[in-house]
C-alpha cells in the first residue's frame, strides 16, 4: 500500500475508534470498539487499491453512522448496567 | 409471581442482559437505517402516484428482494412481510391446511414448538382437522422414522421449528425436507431462532414455507416475514384480507420502517453471521465451562452438538429456578419453567425431552448475543456459582445427597 493511503487507513481506523468509544451503551461501545477493530485486522493485508478505496469508503460510511448512533444514545441516555465501572 | 416485579430506580444499575432468545437490542445499523422513514420518508408504500409512495416502495422492495429473500436463497416474490413469526406461523398452517381441507385433513407438528404453533393447530382440530403432535427424544430431536410413518396420504403439513427457543436444539431440517418432499407434503419450519445465526437456504433444505422475526436478529419488533415458495407452488388462504396487499396473503399496509429495519437486520445478519457465530460459541463454551467447573450437577438440557450455540438451558440440581433467578437479579435471565407465567407448570419442552420433574423446575436459560461481552459471561457465571451454592447450602435436599441418601427412595408422607 502507498504510504499515503496507509496513513489515511490509520486515520480513519483512529477516527473509527475514538467515535465508537462515546456510545453510552455499554454494550454497543464494546461491539464497536471490537468490531473495528476485527474488521481492520482482518483487511489488513490487502493490497488492491481498489479495493482499499471502496473499504475506505465503506468506513467512512460507517464512520458516520457510527457518530449519528451515538447522538442518539445520549439523548436517550439510561443508567448503567452492572459490569461498567 | 407478581411480587418479584421491581422497575429500576433512577440511579439503580441496570441487569446485564442475557435473555437473547426472548428478544434482541435493535442494532444500531439497523436503527440508521429505519429512521429515515420514521422522519421525512413516511409515504404509504401502495400509493402509486406520488414520490412518498415510490420512494416508500422503492425501500420495502430493496428490504424484501436484496436482504431477506437474499438471505434465506428465496425470490423477492416469495417474501411476504407479516407482524412477526407469530403471524406468520398462523398464517402458514391455518392458511396452508384451510386451502388443502378438501381432499386433506391431516397435519403433523411437534410437542416442543412455540405455543402459537400449537395453538394454531389446536384451532384445526377444532374446524375438524387432526393433528400428530410427534414426540421428540431426551436430546429433543425428532425421530425421523417416526416422523416418516406418520405421514398419511391426506396429511397437508408439516411444521417443526429448525432452532429451539427453550433448549436451542437445531432438528436435521435438510432430512425433514427431503422426506417430506418425497411425500408430498408440505413443510412449514419456524425459523425465528436460526435466520440469520445459521446458513439456511431454502431450496437446499426443500423448505416450502418459512416464518422470520424482525426481534430476535436485532432488528426491529413488530414486524416478521413469511417464505412462501412458488415452485412447486403452495396455496394458502389469508387470515388476513382487505387491499389484496402482498399476493393478497396478507392485506394491509406494510410498515415501511419496519420492513426497511428487518431488511436491514437481516443483510448486516448474512454480512456477519460467522463472526457472529465463532464468537458467540466461544462465549458460551466459557460460560458452561465456567460453571460446570464451579459447580456439581448441572445439566444441559438439549443435544450437546446439534444445537444453537447461543442458547444454554440448565438445570441446576437441588435449586429452584425461581429463586435462583431471584438471586442472579442483576443478569437478565428466563427460566425454562412457565412458572413465570400463571401456572406452576414446568416447561412443556422439557418435559417433551423427559426432563426429571424437579429438574425441569430447576432449569434457566442463558442467551448470548452479538452485542454479549467477556465480561458479562465472567460476571453471570461467577454470581451463577455463588448463588446455587448458597441456595443448595439452605436446602434440606441438598443435605440429605450429600450423606448420600437417595432422594428417589424416600417415601414421603402426607400430613
Amino acid at each position: 500500500m502507498a504510504a499515503s493511503a496507509r496513513a489515511q487507513v490509520i486515520s480513519l481506523y483512529r477516527s473509527m475508534l475514538s467515535a465508537s468509544k462515546k456510545f453510552p451503551s455499554y454494550n454497543y461501545r464494546t461491539y464497536a470498539l471490537r468490531r473495528v477493530r476485527d474488521a481492520f485486522r482482518a483487511n489488513r493485508n490487502i493490497e488492491d487499491p481498489k479495493t482499499v478505496a471502496r473499504l475506505m469508503t465503506e468506513g467512512q460510511q460507517t464512520l458516520a453512522l457510527i457518530q449519528r448512533q451515538v447522538t442518539i444514545g445520549k439523548m436517550f441516555e439510561s443508567q448503567k448496567i452492572v459490569v461498567e465501572g | 409471581m407478581s411480587s418479584t416485579k421491581h422497575e429500576l430506580e433512577k440511579d439503580e444499575p441496570r441487569p446485564l442482559y442475557m435473555d437473547f432468545q426472548a428478544t434482541t437490542p435493535m442494532d444500531p445499523r439497523v436503527l440508521d437505517a429505519m429512521l429515515p422513514y420514521q422522519v421525512n420518508y413516511y409515504g404509504n408504500p401502495h400509493s402509486r402516484t406520488h414520490a412518498y409512495g415510490w420512494e416508500s416502495e422503492s425501500a420495502m422492495e430493496t428490504a424484501r428482494k436484496q436482504q431477506v429473500a437474499d438471505l434465506i436463497g428465496a425470490d423477492p416474490r416469495e417474501i411476504i412481510f407479516t407482524s412477526g413469526a407469530t403471524e406468520s406461523n398462523n398464517m402458514a398452517i391455518k392458511g396452508v391446511a384451510r386451502f388443502y381441507q378438501a381432499k386433506k385433513r391431516h397435519v403433523i407438528t411437534t410437542q416442543t414448538e412455540h405455543k402459537c404453533v400449537l395453538d394454531s393447530c389446536r384451532v384445526l382440530e377444532s374446524e375438524g382437522f387432526s393433528i400428530t403432535y410427534l414426540p421428540v427424544q431426551t436430546n429433543g430431536l425428532l425421530d425421523l422414522e417416526l416422523l416418516e410413518a406418520s405421514i398419511r396420504p391426506d396429511t397437508s403439513l408439516l411444521s417443526v421449528m429448525t432452532i429451539n427457543n427453550e433448549i436451542g436444539v437445531r432438528q436435521p431440517i435438510e432430512e425433514i425436507g427431503q422426506i417430506c418432499r418425497s411425500k408430498g407434503v408440505f413443510f412449514h419450519t419456524d425459523a425465528a431462532q436460526a435466520v440469520g445465526k445459521i446458513p439456511l437456504n431454502v431450496t437446499d433444505c426443500k423448505i416450502d414455507l418459512m416464518s422470520i422475526s424482525g426481534h430476535k436478529i436485532y432488528g426491529p419488533k413488530g414486524v416478521g416475514a413469511l417464505y412462501v415458495r412458488r415452485r412447486p407452488r403452495v396455496r394458502m388462504e389469508p387470515i388476513q384480507n382487505g387491499g389484496g396487499q402482498e399476493r393478497g396473503l396478507r392485506s394491509g399496509t406494510v410498515p415501511t420502517p419496519l420492513a426497511v429495519g428487518l431488511g436491514a437486520a437481516c443483510s448486516i445478519a448474512q454480512h456477519e453471521m460467522e463472526y457472529d457465530h465463532n464468537r458467540v460459541s466461544m462465549l458460551a463454551n466459557r460460560l458452561v465451562q465456567k460453571i460446570m467447573a464451579g459447580l456439581p450437577d448441572v445439566i444441559m438440557n438439549g443435544d450437546p452438538v446439534r444445537r444453537y450455540p447461543g442458547c444454554v438451558n440448565l438445570s441446576f440440581a437441588y435449586v429452584e429456578g425461581e429463586s435462583l433467578l431471584m438471586a442472579l437479579k442483576d443478569v437478565a435471565l428466563s427460566s425454562g419453567s412457565a412458572c413465570t407465567s400463571a401456572s406452576l407448570e414446568p416447561s412443556y419442552v422439557l418435559r417433551a425431552i423427559g426432563a426429571d420433574e424437579d429438574l425441569a423446575h430447576s432449569s434457566i436459560r442463558f442467551g448470548i448475543g452479538r452485542f454479549t461481552t467477556e465480561e458479562e459471561v465472567d460476571y453471570t457465571a461467577e454470581k451463577c456459582i455463588h448463588q446455587v451454592s448458597r441456595l443448595r447450602e439452605m436446602s434440606p435436599l441438598w443435605e440429605m445427597v450429600q450423606e448420600g441418601i437417595d432422594l428417589k427412595s424416600i417415601k414421603w408422607t402426607q400430613h
